[in-house]
């Protein structure tokens, strides 16, 4: 107990402190109204709501499923940035990394597999969050809007799981992507055109490697984060998350 | 007493020129009522709490199935040796299996863009937002209309022997005419699917399509695209 009282004691001559001060700009969130500021300033939470209805957290109202899949988002990134730092985007350097990561790199299997686990359950975790949205109707007004930039965060998650399968530059990586693209070819007059533009030539080699690794590094994920943002500030702005009165 | 003053009644929807109205609100426009919002928390530190908790568990269980699970690495790509079968991604195999059956025009660009196109337009879609049972008026015409597209629905995936399409389709179009034969049963499933409207019936279709074309692609389907049992 005497230790508990020494830490309380310390930490709030930590509060007091200038350097403290000037990051924060509060006191200590006990009141509702330095909660709500604990929320308004700071960049990453205003976009939630300061209150929500209690009935929203529970876990049947949503399983967490949005959560979940945004921390899968931010799992991807960190081992994502990790991986980047062993790989090169080049034939055949690129499986030699693979090999590299399995056999030279500490824990490089690990990373990998986290990587590689994370995206197939992000996958899941969307369109389960899709579907359980439908059947609670969280897609009725006011909400209709936020459900289009959802189906457009479906379709990027799909595009990021896509774009990363190639760049192993093993057999199941090559042979998945010329399934894929060649559906794109069949798209009237465009499809050929849009294929070249993917692939940067008329086969899957290097150009393709480089302009998958740039989408999956850089291009979709900055347009995830944009989608993601805006999905979280319309929750707020639209009112909060959908509530059943049939539901308990 | 004074007399009573006469009103003429027309309809106007210019304020201006008819300052005082009547509104007469129906069933279906009726003013949209904010209900009682039930109890609020603070978000801090309520849902941040809750957030960190399932953040912690997922994380575990991330590098749990990690540690024990490994990340599948074949052979170095290889464009002259193809693999039989060459399959997609596994969320990409409903797809696949569409392209065995359809002309890829049909399954490859056509059903994809109307999936996306339908979904999006899911909200715009004003019919039935009270979420009315399908069966609950005009059952008659409705029961008409409804054989007849699954009619229609069969004999095309018929003709294209798209059963794996097909099995599907018809156990839910099946389901869908339990709560039109037994309106007044009392076993919770069917009560349950007595209450459910039309665009429930729709989208549980669309997932029941889904997941059975998926999982036939990710392990029914062995060389020439041939189908294997996954055991053998």
């Amino acid at each position: 107990m005497a230790t508990t009282a020494w830490t309380h004691e310390r930490l709030e001559q930590l509060r007091q402190t200038r350097v403290w001060r000037s990051i924060f700009r509060r006191g200590p969130a006990r009141t509702n109204r330095t909660r709500s500021l604990a929320v308004f300033g700071n960049l990453a939470l205003h976009v939630m709501p300061v209150k929500v209805r209690e009935k929203s957290l529970s876990v049947r109202a949503t399983y967490y499923l949005g959560s979940i899949s945004f921390f899968l988002f931010v799992v991807l990134t960190i081992t994502g940035i990790l991986l980047m730092f062993y790989y090169h985007p080049a034939v055949p350097d690129a499986y030699r990394d693979m090999k590299d990561l399995i056999y030279v790199v500490s824990n490089g299997v690990f990373l990998r597999n986290l990587h590689r686990l994370a995206a197939q359950a992000m996958v899941v975790a969307v369109f389960w969050h899709m579907f359980h949205v439908f059947y609670r109707g969280g897609y009725k007004p006011p909400h209709e809007f936020n459900w289009v930039i959802g189906v457009g965060l479906l379709l990027v998650t799909l595009f990021l799981s896509y774009t990363g399968y190639l760049l192993p530059w093993d057999q199941l990586a090559f042979w998945a992507i010329t399934v894929g693209t060649n559906i794109i070819s069949y798209v009237p007059v465009l499809g050929r055109p849009i294929r070249f533009l993917l692939l940067g030539g008329h086969i899957i080699g290097q150009n393709a490697l480089l302009r998958f690794y740039v989408l999956h590094c850089v291009v979709l994920p900055l347009g995830a984060v944009v989608l993601i943002a805006m999905h979280f500030w319309r929750i707020q702005k639209d009112g909060g998350l959908t509530v059943r009165d049939d539901h308990e | 007493m004074s007399e009573m003053k006469s009103y003429e009644v027309g309809l106007s929807s210019d304020a201006l020129r008819e300052p005082q109205r009547i509104v007469f609100i129906t069933r279906k426009m009726s003013a949209k009522v904010k209900g009682d919002v039930g109890p609020q928390l603070m978000s801090f530190p309520h849902v941040i709490l809750r957030e960190a908790i399932a953040f912690q568990l997922l994380t575990i269980v991330l590098v749990v199935l990690s540690l024990f699970w490994d990340a599948p690495l074949e052979q170095l790509a290889n464009p002259l040796l193809t693999p039989n079968p060459a399959k997609a991604p596994w969320y990409f195999l409903g797809l696949q299996e569409l392209l065995h059956y359809f002309p890829p025009v049909l399954a490859g660009v056509l059903i994809p863009t109307l999936v996306i196109l339908a979904l999006v337009v899911i909200p715009y879609f004003d019919v039935n937002i009270e979420g009315e049972p399908l069966w609950a008026h005009r059952s008659r015409p409705r029961l008409q209309i409804y054989s007849g597209v699954f009619a229609v629905l069969f004999v095309f995936l018929a003709l294209y022997d798209a059963w794996t399409v097909l099995v599907p389709t018809a156990l839910v179009g099946a389901l869908g005419l339990i709560p039109y034969f037994h309106p007044t049963s009392n076993s919770r499933l069917q009560k349950f699917l007595g209450s459910r409207p039309l665009p429930w019936w729709v989208m549980t279709w669309f997932i029941a399509v889904a997941l059975t074309l998926t999982a036939v692609g990710t392990f029914f389907r062995g060389p020439g695209w041939s189908w294997v049992w996954p055991w053998r």
